[in-house]
């Protein structure tokens, strides 16, 4: 690490990964198809989601379908970015992948086998409030393993493995309370890596963070990404947000939520927020989502009030 | 400072009226006790042991009964606060019966249990289970959902989700019921204790009584004061402040 610290990039801490320009040898261009080598692995799917459907009564006694037939592959060590307006459903479909709620239809697969319920194959990083406040940063992370029945000394040696990770070490007696929104999340990835998925399922993380700690958590989170070799299916908002970070985009439509687009993301690692390519590529997945965004406005301002999105303004 | 000054003026004032009132001999002493004959009551109380053997017993038997309600009541709370036909007829059983008076239970409890300890541990139990359990009721049900998910996310399930995750995930929100819960038993012991002679702090006050020594019936009461106040000052406010320091909370005053 402290080799590469000279070409430090301006969003420190996070020094460039001796790994990435292995990688970064992929086509340039803003969008275009094929997968990166690492992900040639054919037809071995980590998640297969099929035909998943949702409806579910609501409190007026209509039936709302919020999920429609859900097709979605996602390969081993992929990452994958779910983009769509609020209300399409993206996080109830990462709580069903994750076994908390089931679905109407359909089936989760992973590696194959259908799932049933929770399970620490596939754990779920929330966007706030997830970590046990009564417990220290060690022993939120220990958790899962405690769980699991792992030895208490082999989890204190992971504790800090993970801990060290996330540049968290420092902290392992702190309460939850005393960290800041960034750290939190940090610990709360920390917290998911140490039950040893195989699936990394994070609901709008970085979402309630401010705009330099989530610069530094993307950066993190790709590192951890490249070191783990983890599959992440990653639920935004941002558009640029999932761009940044995944190797595919998928757009789902507002109510009910089904897979419009897709759209491989074949930039060079690591990205910025800030790079013209990264900006390309938004735009598109934009253009597309622009519409469903104004369905849902049109639903919430159901009055005769229907105010559009002009293009070239982003979510 | 200045807090500690009011406390001080106010029960110094307190003591000198009554001091005065007593001096006065407005009333007899053996209506009126004056703060001396308190005093010499507490003094031979503790010194031929007799406060010390009721302050053992009634503690010993209160903390028996509101351990067996912490338990039940919280057994309870968690199933009506998670079935909702529980809730809808059990929860409101459970409000209503919150306006009986333990000691109603008295006369039955003679029956079922025979006059004896057991009988006393009942109306403890009733005392103080309902509020546990309305507390835990209510507290599983503030509780952020997330923490359940969470839990159940990292792998807890059944007892280790109640254990570790949704039983410390709620104590912020029951400790005021588990407190409540403690001062109904409380008081339902000492009732209970008054109505059935065998040691304890409640037959201790009734035995002032059958002496007609109102200094001793004063002193006792004033025993059983201090104790509630020191457990709720001791172990309620230590469980308070030591979950405001965990969950990050505001102290709360």
């Amino acid at each position: 690490m402290s080799t590469s610290a000279n070409n430090t990039p301006a969003h420190f801490p996070i020094p460039l990964d001796p790994r990435f320009p292995a990688r970064a040898g992929r086509k340039l261009g803003p969008v275009s198809v094929g997968r990166p080598a690492i992900h040639q692995l054919p037809t071995n799917f980590k998640v297969e989601l099929s035909d998943i459907s949702l409806s579910y009564r609501t409190q007026t006694g209509e039936r709302l379908l919020a999920l429609d037939k859900i097709n979605l592959d996602v390969r081993a060590g992929e990452f994958v970015c779910l983009v769509g307006p609020s209300g399409c459903g993206k996080s109830t479909l990462l709580h069903l992948i994750a076994g908390l709620n089931s679905q109407t239809s359909g089936q989760v697969m992973i590696d194959g086998k259908p799932v049933q319920g929770t399970g620490t194959d596939r754990i779920l990083i929330f966007q706030e409030h997830g970590l046990f406040p009564w417990l220290s940063v060690g022993q939120n992370v220990e958790f899962g393993m405690k769980m699991k029945g792992i030895p208490k000394a082999e989890r204190q040696e992971k504790v800090q493995h993970y801990l060290r990770l996330v540049h968290l070490a420092k902290f392992e007696k702190s309460y939850i309370h005393q960290l800041s929104g960034g750290m939190r999340q940090r610990v709360a990835i920390a917290r998911a890596l140490a039950t040893e998925p195989d699936v990394l399922l994070m609901d709008e993380p970085f979402a309630a963070l401010d705009a330099q700690t989530r610069d530094l958590l993307h950066d993190e989170l790709e590192r951890i990404w490249a070191d783990t070799g983890r599959t992440i299916i990653f639920v935004t908002h941002n558009v640029r947000e999932a761009i940044r970070l995944g190797d595919r985009v998928v757009l789902l439509t507002f109510r009910p939520g089904r897979v419009k687009s897709e759209f491989p993301v074949n930039l060079p690692r690591p990205r910025s927020l800030e790079d013209p390519e990264v900006a390309l590529a938004a735009r598109e997945v934009l253009d597309e989502l622009r519409d469903e965004i104004n369905r849902s406005l049109e639903a919430e301002y159901e009055a005769g009030v229907k105010p559009r999105i002009e293009p070239g303004v982003e979510a | 400072m200045k807090r500690a000054g009011r406390y001080i003026f106010f029960y110094a004032a307190l003591f000198g009226v009554w001091t005065l009132l007593a001096e006065l001999r407005i009333w007899p002493p053996y209506l009126f006790p004056t703060p001396g004959g308190v005093a010499q009551a507490l003094y031979s109380g503790f010194a031929d042991n007799s406060y010390w053997i009721a302050i053992r017993v009634s503690m010993e038997r209160v903390l028996i009964g509101y351990a067996i309600s912490v338990v039940l009541g919280m057994i309870l709370g968690l199933g009506v606060a998670s079935n909702k036909f529980l809730e809808e007829t059990m929860g409101g059983l459970l409000v209503s019966l919150q306006s009986l008076p333990s000691i109603c239970w008295w006369p039955l409890a003679l029956l079922w249990f025979g006059l004896n300890q057991n009988a006393i541990l009942f109306v403890v139990v009733m005392g103080s289970l309902l509020s546990v359990t309305l507390a835990m009721e209510d507290g599983r049900k503030q509780m952020p959902k997330i923490f359940g998910q969470a839990g159940r996310n990292l792998g807890a399930k059944g007892f280790k989700l109640f254990w570790y995750v949704l039983l410390p995930a709620s104590l912020p929100f029951i400790v005021s019921g588990l407190k409540q819960g403690w001062a109904f038993a409380w008081r339902s012991l000492i009732t209970a204790e008054m109505l059935y002679l065998s040691l304890g702090l409640g037959q201790v006050l009734m035995m002032g009584r059958d002496l007609n020594d109102m200094s001793a019936v004063i002193a006792v009461m004033l025993l059983i004061i201090a104790i509630g106040y020191v457990v709720d000052g001791i172990v309620f406010k230590g469980m308070e402040r030591h979950l405001q320091n965990k969950w990050g909370l505001a102290p709360a005053n």
